[in-house]
């Protein structure tokens, strides 16, 4: 089998894959069909770790040559020493986390530092879907309706700095992006990210 | 040997193939030392292969087999054959486990009757079958003669091993007796230590044995054999490999050849006729006192405490193998928790280990069944630890 296309369709996964050092050991939690591992696999050469808990994705991603676990992500993160990943990726995961305080300690154990992606919710056009028709926003980003959606935690780039404060732990670095076309394309957001930006994406580690 | 195999709908198979044997432990050489202290010799071991051995003998893959099966995994053995091996739909060119990139082996274990050393073969202090003499071999001892046939094929280092039920067993005491002989391991719908649930099943089985007249202490041979129990232990065993939602599919309720109850205890439920079918096949191949010595194997089997280990954590300590762990939804006999627990020891010990856990409701045998999800993620692993071997 050849390596797979390297080209990674998505925007911000480019964003978090040019983050991660060549060569180092990284756990992606929800991985899917293992798109972003596959990616940093042939062009990083790191180890990684896949998890996912729906069997067609974790079959697909196998397929392809990675190492991924079928399950929880709250259950498996439970079984690795400290210090196993240099990276730990949470990539539009941690909105749908029930307990995100206690995952994030243990990514922070277990990893050396801990790579954090999420849709803006404070994106301005959906604060102008609450303000104007008075609706729970939905995007591009965040397609569901209130009943349906995954995403039980509502996070804007502004509460997680503040998170980060609350919960002691160091942001390394951050990035806010602004998507279109299916999130393939964008743009880095310099100026009012937290009002502009579609995605944030920070590097944490543990306070020095 | 399985009822689920059957000719490839493509055409696809190894063809032609033959059983050979590798006969070992034969005085003057030492004899095979087994863990219960007992010693055995000579042993022969029958065994298969398909594909070739590349020049750095980097392409093996030894496949354990399971309870009753044997080393015939794939093709035919005759061009009348209208069954081909047990797995066919998993090895062959370009399959799963593709001939035309593996060397491939399967031998017959330690105690089976389908032509490797077990209570059927001929004790040499007597010239005649061993019966009940026969030692209680272990899964490790199964292993251990597997060594002896892959030194004797000139292979220092297996690609992978890979097996279920059983089979996984003995892939996963691969991993810890021999971890420098092994790079990649397939240990499917396995588990590392009975639960009780399954040795009551197999000391139910057992019993049936030993219950019928003509079992008569293990020694019937050239005589009568114990075919009534052999069978109804047969029959036991395939309700556990089996599902409620499998056996409601298969047959329901529904009766054999008749529109009503008859009134009497002959088979009338389909379920009733195809056990009693399964029973009544099964003892024209296989040995009851095999089916003893086995099934005791697997009910020693147990990965948490072997060799003054008190956890599977501290077992899988000396293992070196990269890890693919399989099971199904519906196998109740080796549930996904008992998959989990191996996949929890081998993360501990900081192991490259994937899972899945592939739905299917076909119970335990699902890995016997064609599946095209299971060949693709078996053949994407085996893809993958063939270029990390070939690159370090």
């Amino acid at each position: 089998m050849k390596p797979a296309a390297t080209e990674l369709a998505r925007y911000d996964l480019r964003i978090i894959a040019s983050w991660i050092e060549p060569g180092s050991r990284v756990l992606d939690l929800g991985c899917g069909e293992g798109d972003l591992l596959l990616h940093l696999k042939n062009t990083r050469g790191v180890l990684g770790t896949g998890i996912e808990k729906r069997e067609e994705k974790v079959a697909a991603a196998l397929a392809k040559g990675l190492t991924v676990l079928q399950g929880d992500i709250r259950e498996e993160v439970a079984d690795y020493a400290e210090n196993t990943f240099d990276y730990v990726i949470v990539s539009q995961t941690l909105q749908q986390v029930y307990a995100p305080v206690e995952l994030i300690a243990t990514l922070l154990a277990i990893g050396r530092a801990v790579v954090v992606s999420f849709p803006n919710f404070s994106h301005w056009k959906n604060r102008l879907q609450l303000l104007v028709k008075g609706q729970a926003p939905r995007s591009p980003q965040l397609p569901y309706e209130w009943y349906d959606t995954p995403n039980i935690r509502v996070i804007t780039i502004r509460d997680f700095r503040r998170f980060t404060r609350t919960v002691g732990c160091a942001i390394l670095r951050e990035t806010a992006i602004n998507t279109h076309q299916h999130d393939r394309h964008g743009t880095i957001v310099r100026f009012l990210p937290n009002l502009r930006a579609t995605y944030g994406i920070f590097l944490i580690g543990r306070h020095q | 040997m399985s009822e689920y195999t059957g000719r490839d709908q493509g055409g696809l198979s190894v063809g032609i193939v033959a059983r050979q044997t590798h006969t070992f432990a034969e005085p003057p050489s030492p004899p095979l030392r087994l863990e219960s202290g007992a010693t055995l010799s000579p042993v022969t071991l029958a065994y298969e292969t398909y594909g070739t051995l590349n020049a750095e003998k980097s392409n093996a893959i030894l496949i354990l087999h399971a309870l009753s099966g044997d080393a015939h995994v794939a093709g035919y053995h005759r061009q009348e054959d209208t069954k081909p091996g047990w797995w066919e739909s998993m090895v062959g060119p370009g399959k799963g486990i593709d001939t035309d990139r593996y060397f491939v082996i399967c031998s017959n274990i330690l105690g089976s009757c389908m032509g490797s050393t077990g209570p059927c073969a001929t004790n040499p202090q007597t010239g005649r079958p061993y019966g009940l003499d026969f030692p209680v071999v272990t899964i490790g001892d199964m292993v251990e003669a597997q060594r002896a046939l892959i030194d004797h094929l000139g292979i220092p280092k297996l690609l992978a091993v890979v097996g279920g039920s059983v089979g996984g067993m003995q892939v996963l005491e691969w991993t810890v007796r021999f971890p420098e002989r092994v790079t990649a391991a397939i240990p499917l719908a396995t588990t590392m230590r009975h639960s009780a649930l399954s040795i009551a099943f197999n000391e139910i089985a057992r019993q049936a044995i030993m219950a019928d007249p003509k079992w008569r202490g293990g020694h019937y041979h050239g005589d009568a054999t114990p075919a009534t129990g052999l069978a109804v232990a047969r029959m036991i065993g395939h309700v556990t490999y089996l599902s409620d939602e499998a056996m409601r599919r298969k047959f329901g309720r529904r009766l054999q050849n008749r529109e009503d109850f008859s009134f009497h205890f002959d088979a009338e439920f389909q379920v009733e006729s195809y056990l009693r079918h399964q029973g009544s096949k099964f003892v024209e191949r296989f040995d009851a006192n095999s089916f003893l010595y086995i099934t005791k194997a697997a009910d020693y089997f147990d990965l948490e405490h072997r060799g003054g280990s008190n956890s599977a954590v501290e077992t899988f300590s000396r293992a070196m193998a990269k890890f693919l762990v399989v099971s199904f939804t519906s196998d109740w006999l080796y549930p996904t928790y008992q998959s989990r627990e191996i996949v929890r020891a081998l993360k501990k010990n900081g192991l490259d280990v994937s899972f899945c856990e592939i739905a299917a409701d076909c119970g335990h045998d699902a890995f016997l069944i064609p599946n095209a999800r299971l060949s693709a993620l078996i053949a994407g692993f085996l893809d993958r630890v063939t270029h990390e071997a070939g690159s370090h």
